[in-house]
């Protein structure tokens, strides 16, 4: 083990802003991405709704 | 059934949605042991203290970001010469994913760069050719939104996806071929690697992490495509989660 307590654990040996900054925004943008596709998933399924409404009125 | 029956982006739609939670469950997984190891198991390190944690999300990163762009190059040339709709649909799915890692890479290596080399850029070949991919990424996908024809659209991202590709050797290399502030290899397939084991395993627990990561990410994201392409198909009126 590595780290005596929690404050030791989050300062990181005085590197806390480096190594944080790094680790957050990696996480931060890798949860972000698959809610922007499921956001662009929900978008592709009304296009194919809208253009089975289309369908119908024509036929 | 062939393997060709999945090259059809009606077949491959049902096939990768149930791919997703596979490679999303692998990627949490060994991204909780990756985690574990480069925090509770991996040393201290003697001359970089605990700054060099930072590797254990930089240097996947970066690996991604140059071996997605060689995967989605791959479809992208198989899509200009076979020209199947599928394979530019997923070097299009591919380009958002291999940003965002180019991204991360230049990011978590600007916060490594501060506290180890005193600064967060500098100009040299290592750094200037990530983000030179990082530019060839962006590049291509603003060309693809740029043309409204998308089979018009494949063939010249594809042929700019294919030109870049001349960048990954170059960020491989670069370490060897100029005399750069950034680090050679501490991993290469013809020598052991120079650093510990524990640090070594965290690193490729994180690696295969990401790489999951991306399948999963981007077999849903060409689901999106597919729809958004074939919207007028018949198959996709008749899909289960469009009637609702």
């Amino acid at each position: 083990m590595n780290w005596g307590s929690t404050a030791e654990f989050f300062a990181m040996g005085g590197y806390g802003f480096y190594v944080w900054g790094s680790f957050a925004v990696t996480a931060a943008c890798l949860i972000a991405e698959p809610l922007l596709v499921r956001t662009r998933m929900r978008q592709a399924l009304e296009q194919v709704r809208a253009q089975a409404g289309k369908h119908e009125t024509a036929a | 059934m062939s393997l060709y029956h999945y090259a059809s982006p009606q077949h491959f739609y049902p096939l990768a949605g149930k791919m997703v939670p596979w490679f999303a469950w692998l990627a949490a997984i060994s991204a909780a042991i990756g985690l574990w190891i480069g925090f509770f198991v991996a040393p201290t390190d003697a001359q970089q203290g605990e700054a060099y944690r930072i590797i254990f999300v930089h240097v996947p990163a970066s690996w991604m970001s140059m071996f997605i762009y060689l995967v989605m190059a791959g479809y992208a040339g198989l899509g200009l010469v076979l020209n199947t709709r599928l394979s530019s649909m997923m070097a299009q799915a591919l380009a958002p994913t291999g940003a965002l890692f180019a991204f991360l890479s230049l990011w978590s290596g600007a916060l490594w760069g501060r506290p180890t080399w005193g600064t967060y850029w500098v100009w040299d070949a290592r750094l200037t050719s990530e983000l030179v991919l990082l530019f060839l990424y962006l590049g291509y996908m603003a060309l693809n939104a740029a043309i409204e024809d998308p089979r018009r659209a494949d063939k010249a991202s594809g042929l700019l996806a294919l030109v870049g590709v001349v960048n990954v050797p170059i960020i491989y290399f670069s370490v060897q071929w100029w005399n750069t502030l950034h680090q050679g290899a501490s991993v290469s397939l013809t020598r052991a690697p120079s650093m510990a084991a524990a640090m070594l395993a965290g690193m490729l627990a994180m690696a295969f992490a990401f790489w999951m990561y991306s399948i999963a990410v981007s077999l849903a994201r060409v689901r999106a495509i597919i729809l958004e392409r074939e919207a007028h198909f018949d198959w996709a009126r008749d899909l289960r989660e469009v009637k609702r």
